[in-house]
């Protein structure tokens, strides 16, 4: 046992594909098997990785026991950062264009209305700072921006980790509602399904939303919601986070 | 060669992440302010230009997909090593911020939709 634990401690980093890759396998198997899609792998598998958290001790999660280091490597900032920039991919100018301004209109309204609300409900709740009134406010932008945010700007692990969560339950809250309220709303046509999108950015939610809407939308959808990730990133840790800073 | 693909990612990765810090220090806030963000658009912007010169070959571009793929299983890493402990008494907290901020994107929707009819 001594023996083993000393190998994966020596290679982290790998013992950590095997963990988050068996993590994966499994949400998957549950979202499509239990929850028939309504509820995106992605979020479970989030999810999971915050339950597991909940076992470690102190700022560093399950990482605080030296064979799960790997796990602080492979979600570490660099690693991170570097894997989400790669997402912009999906993203093209050329394709927003056709949406003119409104596309645009609908990714800053989008991002400011989810920073400000999500970070004055944080607020009323005793998160006065404005480190964390920052992270929380981005992290109701989706549970990328929420970490990019907070590590960018020094707040706390367990302000990060309430920021995940509350991207994780935007997604969730997106997959289910968006087909029950798609009509009401007006999203059944390509250029309000990428306002949507940009507005309301989860890119998971957003997908799996659509998907059960219309699956012909979910392209629109996905690429104005790519965008809402880049235009959070850009702007929360540094105009919004600005502007936040000089008011409290 | 997938390399390429890989290393035009880390170009845009590292100006991203200078610009953001040059950033930080010019309004005196620590941190790195938009680094990410603006390592996106770039990426964006060189990919748009180097598809439209037919500059890179598609071996290339699956150097930058196989990260992208890769995102999900990072922010589990990630999630797997936040202070859950002590944020569990924000957990009520996440659900008001997920359901209310989002709600609020919603109601905004038919507003836009209006606008994008009048252009």
């Amino acid at each position: 046992m001594g023996d083993l634990i000393k190998i994966l401690e020596k290679n982290g980093l790998v013992f950590a594909f095997l963990i988050v890759g068996s993590i994966m396998w499994a949400s998957y198997q549950i979202s499509t098997r239990l929850t028939k899609n309504k509820i995106p792998g992605a979020a479970i598998a989030i999810s999971i990785g915050l339950l597991i958290a909940y076992y470690g001790q102190g700022e560093k999660g399950i990482a605080s026991i030296p064979a799960f280091s790997g796990l602080a490597i492979l979600g570490g900032s660099m690693l991170r950062d570097f894997s989400i920039v790669s997402t912009a991919l999906g993203a093209s100018f050329s394709e927003i264009k056709k949406t003119g301004l409104v596309g645009l209109l609908s990714l800053v309204i989008g991002t400011c209305i989810a920073f400000f609300a999500g970070g004055t409900i944080a607020y009323c709740m005793g998160y006065t700072d404005a480190k964390s009134f920052a992270t929380i406010g981005a992290g109701a932008c989706t549970f990328i921006v929420g970490p990019v945010t907070g590590s960018a700007v020094g707040a706390s692990s367990d302000v990060i980790a309430i920021s995940i969560a509350i991207g994780v339950i935007k997604s969730v809250f997106v997959t289910i509602v968006t087909p029950f309220v798609a009509g009401r709303f007006g999203i059944n046509n390509p250029q309000s399904a990428m306002i949507f999108g940009g507005l309301v950015g989860s890119t998971s939610g957003v997908s799996a939303g659509l998907a059960a809407t219309d699956p012909a939308l979910v392209p629109y959808g996905a690429l104005t919601a790519t965008f809402h990730t880049a235009v959070g990133c850009l702007l929360c840790p540094s105009i919004l986070y600005f502007i936040v800073n000089a008011i409290l | 060669m997938k390399i390429y693909g890989v290393a035009i990612l880390a170009g845009c990765f590292l100006i991203g992440h200078i610009v953001g810090d040059y950033f930080g220090k010019l309004f005196h806030l620590n941190g790195n302010l938009g680094g990410v963000g603006f390592a996106m658009l770039l990426l964006i912007f060189v990919y748009d230009y180097a598809k439209k010169k037919s500059w890179l070959a598609k071996e290339s571009e699956t150097g930058i997909l196989f990260w992208s793929t890769m995102y999900i299983p990072v922010v589990i890493a990630m999630s797997a090593t936040q202070n859950v402990k002590a944020a569990m008494s924000g957990g009520f907290m996440a659900l008001l911020v997920g359901i209310i901020a989002t709600s609020l994107c919603y109601l905004i929707i038919p507003i836009i939709s209006k606008i994008g009819k009048k252009q």
